[in-house]
């Protein structure tokens, strides 16, 4: 019984990350702008790679090896936030321009 | 369990390949350096999945090592863009 509820909880988690990982890539490949773009990426991959690494977590949970997916898990909520700030901010410094609807007809 | 692995690092590397493409195509800098900051979280993810279904713990460390690099290489890319080293194509 308990076998099957881990299961199941492994299965769901990881099947709504890799959902979250598509729609990062989509937002990635088809939005229109820079900022646009890190914001779709960034978030996604952050959901995406902890709610797998917690349905990794989960399936291998009396093992002392889910510290180590832990402490992963803890690396990437902690790591990947901050990249995309960086990122958008470097850009925004150095003056790159936000989209704006019909910008593109304008030089 | 193993194949529902195998079948979700096959996502993710698929997923990883259409990132490399806003890599390679990406009009400006930092497209190019938040795709490969994209692909190597998927990475990260495709090697602790592998980790578990080849039962070796060691790539779960290498998996580890990689997402140190991944934040280190961005930061750091960031920041020669901020100091003007690397010159954006939108800066005159």
């Amino acid at each position: 019984m308990i076998a099957i509820i881990v299961h199941a909880v492994t299965i769901t988690l990881a099947l709504v990350g890799g959902l979250f990982f598509l729609a990062g890539t989509l937002g990635l490949l088809r939005l229109p702008d820079f900022y646009s773009r890190v914001h779709a990426a960034t978030k996604c991959d952050t959901v995406g790679a902890g709610a797998i690494l917690l349905a990794l977590a989960v399936h291998v949970a009396p093992h002392p090896e889910a510290l180590k997916l832990i402490a992963l898990l803890v690396l990437v909520l902690l790591s990947s936030p901050t990249s995309g700030h960086a990122l958008a901010r470097a850009a925004h410094d150095t003056g790159l321009r936000p989209w704006r609807r019909g910008a593109e007809e304008a030089p | 369990m193993n194949t529902f692995f195998w079948g979700l690092a096959t996502f993710l590397l698929i997923n990883a390949f259409a990132c490399l493409w806003r890599a390679f195509a990406g009009p400006t800098v930092v497209d190019r350096i938040l795709a490969t900051n994209v692909v190597c979280t998927k990475a990260l993810l495709v090697l602790a999945l592998l980790g578990l279904a080849f039962e070796r713990s060691l790539l779960l460390d290498v998996a580890l090592v990689y997402g140190l690099l991944n934040f280190g290489i961005t930061i750091a890319a960031t920041r020669f863009l901020e100091t003007g080293r690397l010159k954006g194509d939108w800066q005159a």
